[in-house]
């Protein structure tokens, strides 16, 4: 009750309460029923009238110091006590410690003549005897209407009956009046009538062979109340009607990270991993490594040394340990020292709701920080999806709450679109990581990417994920000009990447040694034009110092021509004038 | 009334051995009590015994028979247990819930 006491001193509830002690009860109704007034709970049969009435009554004997008072009319006291014992109620010493009266009230119809004028004082005498004898808080009076059956004058009975309410009221008992459900009205014999401040309609249905019980608050004067159906059960431990944790969104956000346990999926969740208290949907065609996903996510919970709750509804444990062992996964060390449990169950075994109950007992218990479910989607096998989103959204409500940490496997069927998640909870999970099979190039591959993760900057990438006796590890994947390459075809890929680089580095090289060779070529016919150049400067040199020595000489023979001709003037006169 | 015990004749050899369960002097259980007086002097004399419970003094017999309606007249012995609930007005139905034969006046 400690979680529910800020509803109960809520100033709205003006109205006093009376807390049931019962789970989910208290908080569809805003504290419990109304105090010192009738409520009518009404169902069919097996419906889980007495047990309802009969928990109220051993709550408030053992938990809110109210004893209470158990008048029936159908079974006898022998038949409720065993009936009651297998909720873990010891009838028998609430009796004997003076904080529950039994009484059977019996008619028997063949027994009874009526004459004349007569009225019901005998009833309200036994009742206010038993009341007094332990100081009464509460009363039940289970089923007042096999009084019909066995009074034939109605109208007597209708009268007394508005007056036994009304006493019950005068008396300030906060009472449980259980009614057949009729087929028409709330009850087969109109008891909303007369009992109008609180009215609870009590249901089991059938569906896919499984059956659910439900509950509902019709009525509630003065009060608000949840007006939904909300599906109960009867458990070892009584009845718990979900929502557990029911009207309010308000649980903390913690801003710790957790790591999944893949480094590199890590990465892609802004490099941190996920919230703590977060959930985590994980959904995928058949054998895209779910549960080996889920299994690493324990794993490494167990290595830090937390506490992890596995909820197989495929496998057995031991098949689990054996298939994780074979991708190095070793669950069995964890359960050994305490950190893990594994629950396997069949989910036909229960209905949905009954499972969540007994995941909700299981985690009060055992107090884990992780939990992984694998997979959901065989919880809600063959059902109404729009029933069972409402109770998964309690559980992972209640899981928030608990600041744990969940991590949800999807079976997607086959030929559905990966995002079209059966179950329809994507909207309640923190962080979608989609497991797709890409089957190309005669090859399955698996590919994992983030589909969305709340409150973190994640990758967008698609990531290759790859399972081997080491565990899951992502790779890149080969982003092609239209797909995404994986397996064989992305080491293909990246190998004629490879030669096609050693290709181009090799015609470089190439490339600058002709360059090279050119500008060699290029030397060297610049150094034979320059030899070139200075030969022919040499011979023109050689030409004009040829010349300058013809033409000295020529000089000198003048000269000496002339020297030799100054003695024979005339002759000289005469070679010129002969010349 | 007032005593709860009413034997009426020799207690030894009564043969009907009848309880009447009343809530306080009510108009309806003295006329309970009168019609049964009168019923039994008629019918049964010398061969019953009237005990009266005021359950309002002792409200811890209630359980005991089973009642629930006021005034019930319980028909103890002879065996099977009858009850007649009532004012017991109607003397006709009072008899046949005793099985009693009327003895022709």
């Amino acid at each position: 009750m400690s979680k529910n006491n800020n509803q109960l001193s809520t100033p709205s509830s003006t109205l006093p309460k009376t807390p049931t002690g019962i789970q989910g009860l208290d908080e569809i109704t805003g504290g419990g029923l109304p105090t010192g007034r009738p409520t009518l709970v009404s169902g069919s049969a097996g419906s889980g009238k007495t047990m309802l009435a009969m928990e109220f009554l051993v709550r408030g004997a053992t938990q809110f110091d109210e004893p209470g008072v158990f008048m029936m009319f159908e079974e006898n006291a022998a038949e409720l006590t065993a009936n009651v014992r297998s909720l873990g109620f010891d009838l028998d010493r609430l009796v004997s410690e003076k904080k529950i009266v039994l009484d059977y009230v019996h008619i028997e119809r063949s027994e009874i003549e009526e004459t004349g004028e007569y009225d019901l004082e005998g009833l309200f005498i036994r009742l206010g005897y038993a009341i007094d004898t332990i100081g009464a808080k509460r009363v039940v009076l289970d089923t007042v209407e096999a009084l019909f059956a066995g009074l034939p004058n109605h109208a007597i009975l209708r009268a007394e009956l508005r007056r036994l309410f009304r006493w019950l009221k005068d008396r300030g008992m906060t009472a449980i009046i259980t009614g057949e459900k009729g087929d028409a009205a709330v009850t087969r014999f109109g008891l909303e009538e007369y009992v109008a401040d609180c009215v609870i309609i009590l249901d089991q249905r059938i569906t896919e062979q499984i059956s659910t019980r439900r509950l509902r608050v019709v009525k509630y004067r003065g009060s608000v109340h949840g007006t939904n159906e909300y599906p109960f059960l009867i458990g070892e431990r009584g009845l718990s009607v979900l929502p557990i944790t029911s009207l309010q969104l308000n649980h903390e956000a913690s801003a710790q990270r957790l790591s999944t346990g893949v480094a590199r999926l890590d990465d892609m969740l802004g490099g941190k991993g996920v919230f703590r208290g977060s959930s985590v949907l994980v959904s995928g065609s058949p054998g895209t490594g779910k549960s080996s996903l889920g299994a690493t996510f324990i794993d490494a919970a167990c290595r830090r040394g937390e506490r992890a709750l596995l909820f197989a509804y495929e496998e057995s444990p031991a098949q689990i340990l054996r298939n994780m062992c074979s991708v190095g996964i070793d669950l069995e060390q964890w359960i050994k020292q305490g950190l893990l449990q594994i629950h396997s169950s069949r989910p036909t075994l229960r209905g949905l709701e009954q499972h969540l109950v007994m995941m909700h007992d299981t985690v009060r218990d055992f107090q884990p920080t992780v939990i992984v479910v694998d997979p959901i989607s065989n919880l809600s096998f063959e059902r109404n999806e729009a029933e069972v989103k409402p109770t998964l959204m309690r559980l992972i409500d209640f899981l928030k709450q608990q600041q744990i940490t969940t991590l949800f496997t999807s079976l997607t069927a086959g030929g559905a679109t990966p995002e079209d998640s059966q179950v329809g909870v994507s909207s309640l999970m923190d962080t979608w990581l989609l497991l797709r099979n890409v089957e190309f190039n005669g090859e399955r591959n698996r590919t994992i990417y983030v589909l969305k993760s709340r409150g973190m900057a994640h990758s967008n990438q698609v990531r290759e994920f790859i399972l081997s006796d080491a565990g899951i590890d992502l790779v890149d994947v080969y982003l092609g000009v239209d797909r995404v390459l994986t397996g064989t075809a992305r080491l293909a890929q990246e190998s004629r990447e490879r030669a096609a680089a050693e290709l181009r580095r090799q015609d470089h090289e190439r490339k600058l040694r002709q360059l090279a060779s050119k500008q060699k070529a290029i030397e060297a016919q610049i150094a034979l034009l320059q030899a070139e150049a200075e030969a022919e400067a040499a011979e023109v040199n050689f030409a004009i110092a040829q010349e300058v020595l013809q033409e000295k000489t020529t000089q000198q023979n003048t000269s000496t021509m002339a020297q030799l001709r100054d003695g024979v003037k005339t002759g000289n006169n005469r070679i010129k004038g002969t010349l | 009334m007032s005593a709860n015990e009413s034997p009426t004749n020799d207690s030894d050899s009564a043969l009907y051995e009848l309880r009447l369960y009343v809530a306080g002097q009510t108009p309806k259980s003295l006329a309970a009590f009168a019609n049964l007086k009168g019923i039994c002097e008629t019918h049964l004399a010398g061969q019953y015994r009237i005990e009266v419970i005021d359950l309002i003094k002792t409200p811890q017999l209630a359980a005991g028979d089973q009642i629930l309606a006021v005034p019930t007249l319980v028909r103890r012995l002879p065996e099977p247990i009858k009850k007649i609930i009532g004012d017991l007005s109607n003397e006709e139905r009072v008899l046949v819930g005793l099985d009693v034969q009327p003895v022709v006046v």
